[in-house]
């Protein structure tokens, strides 16, 4: 049976998850994901060439409302929750590296 | 007849005559929890300082003969998935250990607003992914029928704090089964409502199209009563039915009232697949509508076989997609470990999600990546319309379909938790009503050899809750498998 999936293959769909994932978790998740996989592909057993793609249960459409002014939040509310704040803002390592250096 | 042994509307009732105080059967709970929760672990949180300032001031309403709500003084368990703006708002994760909901979701508004006694917030699979509670990071739950299983999931929490007796009635939330399945395992009623029937402001975010509130009771009539508070349109909620379209109701009005020349649809084929004990308890079930009137339909449901596959496709991409928010910036968990921002983003994620959150969010991003997309997701999608239209022509011939909830009882603690490809095959009977969008409610119907509670699934079609209750009342009225508690946990 070929595999669904590879190690090299699981290391990028972490790197695009944002998952700093182990090397034993690599592992892990390569076999069990490709097992899952293996398993979606039933759903290949069905024709749906001619089937509209249904992403709501619903029929919705767009809601709107009128653009006024309300009140939100605020900020020590908004800021109260945060690992690191510095005054008004939310904290982060540097972005940017230093241009001088 | 103890206090924590009423149902919800028996205790709103005597409250309000007067003959039981609210703070009294806030006590009744408290101690419970003090004294059960230690074994059961339902709770993740509990708030006795404010349910019994709460309680007290209802009880203070009602000596002064002021207007009170509906749940007047009732002690209700929230699933820790909704957000409170009082205590902490965790998810079963660690990266929201810490949190502070700053404002109240909106069924935690009508509860409120409605009177009712918010006593504390409950276990659940971390970020509501999972069918035993086993995934919650923060705490274990056993199943108080039988400690040494699983209470279901992912509301297990609030579905064992119900069977405890640890509350009178509860929150949940289902995005493939999660208010269901637990329902079964712990012999309680629990009820998913149609997809938009109630406001999802508020409820931390799993599958989005897929997602609903709903309430775990003692009895058909507590969970109407629930639902009756808590539906309704909400500005809040783009996705919640405008009142035009589906109004919502009062669900205990007509609520006994039998359905007249009513007809059951069963799929015999996609029945089969539940253990012998369970076909059993479903087939004799059916049998007592028949005996009250009832007419039995064979439908053929061919696409059902198909709704796990693409359920945790659907619900894994939509997943990957709402939990991107937890990156360590804005609120959360964040490692101490990081040295740029980017490590801000993976090793707070790597270090505070859990495995079955990890394997989801992987499992989603590869369906949604490129080269994968049209295969996996868009596939899902059009399977998922091959669902839908499953139901809609079985609701065609006829009112309701009944089907088990689940194709086991409760199973061992540890049993599936290293196979995640089994733990979500145990879905089979109740990820497709989530895709479909319709209301499902689990109610008891028996149990198996070991004492384990059994569970009746019944599905209408949407924003027919009214119906659904009425139906699942017709059993419950000729039966008393309801009243049946679990023994030796006192």
């Amino acid at each position: 049976m070929q595999q669904k999936i590879d190690a090299q293959q699981v290391r990028k769909v972490a790197k695009l998850a944002r998952l700093d994932l182990t090397e034993a978790e690599i592992e892990e998740f390569t076999g069990q994901l490709g097992a899952i996989l293996q398993y979606v592909e039933k759903m290949n057993e069905l024709e749906t060439a001619e089937v509209e793609p249904l992403a709501h249960c619903l029929p919705i459409h767009n809601v709107f409302r009128a653009d006024q002014v309300r009140e939100s939040l605020g900020t020590e509310k908004t800021l109260a929750n945060a690992p690191e704040r510095d005054g008004a803002f939310f904290k982060v390592p540097k972005i940017l590296e230093d241009s001088s250096s | 007849m103890p206090v924590h042994d009423l149902t919800a509307m028996e205790l709103r009732d005597r409250i309000a005559a007067g003959q039981v105080s609210s703070v009294e059967a806030t006590r009744a709970v408290l101690d419970r929890i003090d004294r059960l929760d230690p074994v059961v672990g339902a709770y993740l949180s509990i708030l006795p300082e404010r349910a019994l300032e709460t309680a007290k001031e209802v009880d203070r309403k009602i000596a002064a003969g002021e207007p009170v709500g509906t749940l007047a003084g009732v002690p209700i368990a929230i699933k820790d998935v909704l957000c409170t703006s009082f205590g902490t708002t965790t998810c079963g994760s660690r990266i929201l250990q810490n949190f502070h909901s700053p404002y109240d979701a909106t069924v935690v508004r009508k509860l409120l607003d409605a009177d009712a006694i918010i006593v504390g917030k409950t276990n659940m699979d971390e970020f509501a992914m999972g069918s035993s509670t086993e995934n919650s990071g923060l705490r274990k739950t056993v199943n108080p029928w039988d400690t040494s299983r699983v209470p279901g999931g992912s509301s297990g929490g609030s579905t064992a704090a119900m069977a405890a007796r640890m509350c009178f009635a509860a929150l949940g939330s289902d995005t493939g089964g999660s208010i269901r399945q637990p329902a079964s395992f712990c012999g309680v009623v629990g009820l998913k409502p149609t997809y938009g029937r109630v406001s999802r402001y508020g409820l931390v975010a799993y599958g989005s199209s897929l997602d609903q509130i709903g309430p775990i009771a003692g009895t058909v009539a507590d969970a109407a009563l629930l639902l009756s508070v808590i539906a309704g349109h909400d500005p809040a909620d783009s996705t919640s039915v405008d009142e035009k379209a589906a109004p919502a109701g009062d669900y205990l009005a007509g609520l006994n009232e039998p359905v007249e020349g009513l007809k059951i649809g069963i799929a015999s084929a996609f029945n089969a697949g539940a253990e012998p004990a369970i076909q059993k308890a479903i087939g004799e079930a059916v049998d007592d509508y028949r005996e009250a009137g009832a007419e039995i339909v064979e439908v053929d449901m061919p696409h059902l076989d198909y709704a796990i596959a693409a359920y945790y496709v659907i619900a894994t991409a939509e997943a990957s997609s709402n939990l991107a928010r937890y990156d360590g910036v804005h609120y959360g968990y964040r490692s101490e470990n990081a040295n740029d921002y980017i490590e801000v983003y993976t090793k707070s994620r790597e270090e505070a999600f859990g495995k079955e959150v990890k394997r989801r969010i992987m499992l989603g991003t590869y369906a949604l990546s490129s080269g994968y997309y049209d295969a996996y997701y868009l596939k899902a999608l059009k399977v998922r319309n091959l669902i839908r239209g499953d139901f809609v022509r079985a609701f065609e011939r006829c009112d309701c379909l009944m089907m088990p909830a689940a194709p086991t009882t409760a199973f061992q603690i540890g049993e599936k938790v290293d196979d995640p490809l089994k733990m979500y095959l145990a879905d089979i009977y109740t990820v497709a009503v989530n895709l479909a969008g319709i209301p499902g409610i689990s109610i008891p119907c028996g149990f198996d050899a070991a004492g384990l509670p059994i569970g009746l699934q019944i599905l209408t079609p949407a924003f027919s809750e009214a119906k659904l209750l009425r139906i699942a009342r017709m059993y419950e009225a000729r039966t008393n498998w309801h009243t049946r508690k679990p023994v030796g946990l006192e």
